[in-house]
């Protein structure tokens, strides 16, 4: 056993050289995807095809690696130097917040691809227990009393902070407009949750693994993918009547492209994204095309349609973020003892 | 009974004939400089730049205090728990034999070897109200996950190898002989235990207590998944530190974990003292 | 483990035997009851949950889970970080032992504290001291990275990070014991003659030996399972700076449970086999150990 262990030793250690050397020669091929937690499997498929379409285009072999983490702790990776080609992130926030801090990305990444950078889009739904027990129908059931709900903490999570500004969109439009209203309508919500894990997939496991809660709130892809993976017995989806449009934006890291020399191929994964063959996969992935006729009918179906706010109802990214979840922003005041 | 530490002096050094002091002082100092100062006098050097004023906002600040009192509180009644059941187990394991012993004995190292998330998981499940041990809990109204008591279970998971792996070395060298003695001039056994065996392991204990209360105040891995993380109740300093970075707030992260840095150190130093002062007190065994 | 040679000290002894230095048989069975439920529910079954889980889909599911490819990169980063982290703790530790155990002199408190600083520093600090030290905002790291030299988001860091983590396990499993042991023994060997290096090989060393491994073992299992600092510093590039408790929440993160409690259990496995060859070690040398230990 000693012996084989220090077989496997010398094999790490020769590896760690091969890996030093290797790299440089390797980086005209090998891209790095950064990206937030729920786009694991879809990038997995993605990834497969675009090394085909890459191939068959132009004759180069093309590995995309892919490093998957919450939406912000990956903005962060890149800012202190992690070598994204791309990012693909659960927020534009996140992604300006890389052209801001790193400089790494112009100011107007937004506008160098359709639909503003967002290739796919998502929403936010209601996950129940099977029967749905508690009744609840709408973002005003989740406030009566006994109900718990899941959702992960918006400070440290990008699913979490559309999951908040959904409900705050259907108390204002509830209340005609009425900010304090709206403010006292999430607190009450937030009161109810007994758990803020730090990530999605972290509420999900807590909800369907550890049988806490009545209802989570998540992303619709999530939720999709949780009725598949974990327990389609158990949980079913729930619409409510109004939710947010979520936008997961995808960027080229100019900085790191020009180093590394693989400005081409990067700019043609993102834009392969928007493909008729790409845009299947990510329908096929639960996620909503921008190009629905690409898809699959069959696929297209699964979606309900329901009214959706857009963050340009919050005024954007820029204005949202700080006035909600940044320090001493509406999720904080919510939490302040004594109110 | 060697003492040399009964010499006075105010020399740095006091005389010794063993050698080799100068190169293993200087290898450590140097080691412990490029490891771990450096690198942390950057974090005081980011929380320098907030200011006095500045810092003293964040580290006051009700959340922080909150969330530093929920850490070294879960911490502090983990290690208590940790001490006397850590010495009996360091104490069955050494002077008692029995079937299965040295399997017990080599898995009290497992929450070392064990990824810290992986632990947070396997005892999130385990006391998850539809986990083993959260089932038979829940009919009794006791809820453990999601709750300060879950902190506490997965620090006590974390720091118990601390507590027996710093006591268990010492007594086995204990000399058998002084307890012959206590028992020769009649003492019972209680006696011999108390006024005997346990000085001799106080400075142990103490370090074992030390250490896991250290390990648990910073611990993050394992807790995140049992804690519930609500803010003002279950959210620990360690996970406040992660939120500031994420609002892409260095000064404020550097800041908590300043304050969480001089806590500890303060504890650390004081627990380090009064162990010195025990060694020079009952003087070295052996 | 002087306590092989005397039968009177299991719970299991002889009636006619009470030594004047053991307790009533009642409170030994006593105590041992107390010890061992404790572990049970403690650490064993934290444990058993893990390979209960490992194991619910099946032993095939179970292995295919360990061979698959980015499970052996990771198996083999974990090693590479190990086997650079746990020599360069192991010089520290013993020469830190060296300098606090056998010495007096001022501000050893002081030493003693910053040794044992690394256990309080949370992981995530231990990772983001990194960050700030190498990061594209600081003035070290885009200096290196213009020379070519990756620290961050590579080996270099992930190294880095588990030697601050595992700094104190060696030094920590030493200073007790040699400061119980005191200076006897060195100071009759230097006065016989003997050189420093020589008193330290021939007298110290065999003194510290099973300490020393305690120690090894510790920093070995803990540089293996390092994740909240690591975590920091990887960058979760899959296949290439993913450590095994990295590609457990990777796994973990992907819904696929049996899997992670798979890798999980191999680390779990690791450890108890590095413990088990130290047990059967003690049990081989026993006699040497226990003349080691005994004065």
């Amino acid at each position: 056993m000693l012996r084989r262990r220090q077989v496997l030793a010398l094999g790490a250690f020769l590896a760690l050289f091969g890996l030093a050397a290797g790299a440089p020669a390797l980086a005209d091929t090998t891209l790095l995807n950064v990206s937030y937690d729920p786009t694991r499997e879809l990038y997995k498929d993605v990834n497969a095809a675009f090394a085909t379409y890459w191939k068959n285009k132009t004759g180069e072999t093309v590995t995309v690696k892919q490093s998957h983490g919450g939406s912000g702790a990956q903005a962060r990776a890149v800012i202190d130097g992690l070598d994204a080609d791309v990012v693909t992130l659960a927020l534009a926030g996140d992604i300006d917040a890389i052209a801001k801090n790193s400089k790494k990305i112009p100011a107007d990444w937004a506008a160098r691809l359709p639909h503003n950078s967002a290739p796919y889009t998502s929403t936010i739904v209601f996950l129940v227990r099977k029967g749905n027990p508690k009744g609840i129908k709408d973002w005003g059931d989740l406030v009566k009393d006994g109900v718990q709900v899941i959702t992960p903490n918006p400070k440290t999570s990008g699913g979490a902070q559309w999951n908040f500004l959904a409900g705050w969109a259907w108390a204002l439009k509830q209340h005609n407009g009425d900010e304090a209203k709206a403010q006292a309508y999430i607190a009450a919500l937030y009161k109810n949750v007994p758990v803020l894990d730090t990530g999605a997939r972290g509420s999900t496991t807590t909800f369907v693994q550890r049988g806490i809660g009545d209802v989570l709130l998540a992303w619709e892809n999530e939720a999709f993918l949780a009725i598949d993976e974990l327990g389609p017995n158990t949980v079913e989806i729930v619409v409510p009547s109004l939710s947010i449009k979520a936008e997961p934006s995808v960027a080229l890291v100019d900085g790191n492209v020009d180093a590394k020399k693989t400005r081409a191929v990067a700019q043609a994964y993102l834009e392969f994204l928007y493909t008729d063959e790409a845009q299947k996969i990510i329908a096929k992935n639960y996620y909503r095309p921008t190009k629905p006729e690409a898809a699959d009918p069959k696929d297209l179906k699964r979606f309900p349609s329901l009214t959706l706010v857009t963050i340009d109802d919050f005024g954007g990214w820029a204005k949202a973020q700080p006035r909600f979840f940044l320090d001493g922003g509406v999720f904080d005041q919510i939490y302040k003892p004594g109110k | 009974m060697t003492s040399i530490g009964l010499a006075g002096g105010w020399r740095i050094k006091q005389p010794s004939v063993i050698p080799g002091f100068g190169l293993a002082l200087g290898f450590t100092l140097t080691y412990l400089s490029l490891i771990i100062l450096l690198p942390l006098a950057g974090v005081v050097w980011r929380t320098a730049s907030l200011g006095w004023s500045g810092f003293w906002a964040i580290a006051l600040d009700e959340r922080t205090v909150s969330a530093l009192k929920t850490s070294f509180g879960t911490s502090l009644v983990a290690a208590a728990i940790n001490v006397p059941f850590g010495v009996l187990v360091a104490w069955v394991l050494t002077r008692y034999r029995f079937p299965g012993r040295r399997i017990l004995d080599a898995i009290v190292d497992l929450p070392f070897a064990l990824p810290t998330a992986v632990a947070g998981i396997a005892l999130t499940a385990l006391y998850a109200p539809n986990g083993w041990i959260g089932g038979l809990l829940a009919p009794l109204g006791i809820k453990v996950a999601y709750t300060p008591l879950g902190i506490v279970i997965a620090l006590i998971f974390i720091g118990l190898p601390f507590v027996v792996r710093t006591v268990q070395p010492v007594m086995e060298e204990l000399s058998r002989e002084s307890e012959e003695a206590a028992a020769t001039l009649g003492a019972n056994r209680w006696q011999t235990v108390r006024r005997v065996i346990l000085p001799g392991l106080m400075p142990a204990i103490l370090t074992g207590f030390a250490l896991a209360l250290a390990r648990a105040v910073g611990e993050y891995g394992s807790v995140i998944f049992i804690a519930g993380n609500i803010p003002y109740v279950s959210e620990i300093a360690p996970l406040l530190i992660v939120i500031r970075l994420q609002e892409f707030n260095y000064a404020g992260a550097t800041a908590v974990a300043a304050a969480m840095l001089i806590v500890s150190f303060a504890m650390l130093l004081a627990i380090n003292l009064i162990q010195a002062w025990s060694r020079r007190r009952y003087g070295y065994g052996g | 483990m002087a306590a092989d040679t005397s039968p009177s000290r299991g719970p299991i002894v002889s009636p006619s035997f009470t030594g004047a230095t053991t307790e009533h048989k009642a409170t030994r069975w006593t105590l041992t009851l107390i010890a061992v439920s404790f572990l049970l529910l403690v650490i064993v079954l934290p444990l058993v949950s893990v390979f209960a889980e490992a194991l619910s889909k099946g032993f095939a599911t179970y292995l295919a889970a360990l061979i698959e490819p980015d499970a052996m990169s990771a198996i083999r980063l974990t090693l590479t970080v190990t086997i650079i982290a746990v020599p360069m703790n192991i010089v520290f530790g013993v020469a830190a032992a060296w300098a606090i155990a056998k010495f007096e002199f001022k501000g050893k408190a002081l030493l003693t504290t910053l040794i044992d600083l690394p256990f309080s520093v949370s992981p995530v600090i231990s990772g983001l001291v990194y960050v700030l030290l190498f990061g594209a905002g600081s003035v070290l790291g885009p200096w290196l990275k213009a020379h070519g030299v990756e620290i961050l988001f590579a080996v270099p860091g992930i190294v880095l990070a588990t030697i601050f983590v595992t700094f104190p396990f060696v030094a920590r499993e030493l200073i007790p014991l040699m400061q119980e042991q005191g200076t006897t023994d060195e100071e009759a060997a230097l006065s016989l003659g003997a050189s420093g290096w020589q008193t330290f090989r021939f007298v110290t060393l065999p003194n510290i030996k099973w300490g020393l491994l305690y120690g090894v073992l510790l920093c070995n299992a803990r540089a293996m399972g390092e994740f909240g600092a690591v975590s920091v510093v990887s960058g979760r590039i899959r296949g290439a700076t993913t450590t095994l408790p990295l590609h457990i929440e990777i796994l973990y993160n992907e819904y696929n449970v049996v899997a992670a409690f798979a890798v999980a259990s191999l680390l779990a496995l690791l450890a108890l086999l590095t413990l088990g060859l130290k047990a059967a070690m003690e049990w081989r040398y026993g006699a040497e150990i226990a003349a080691a230990t005994r004065h």
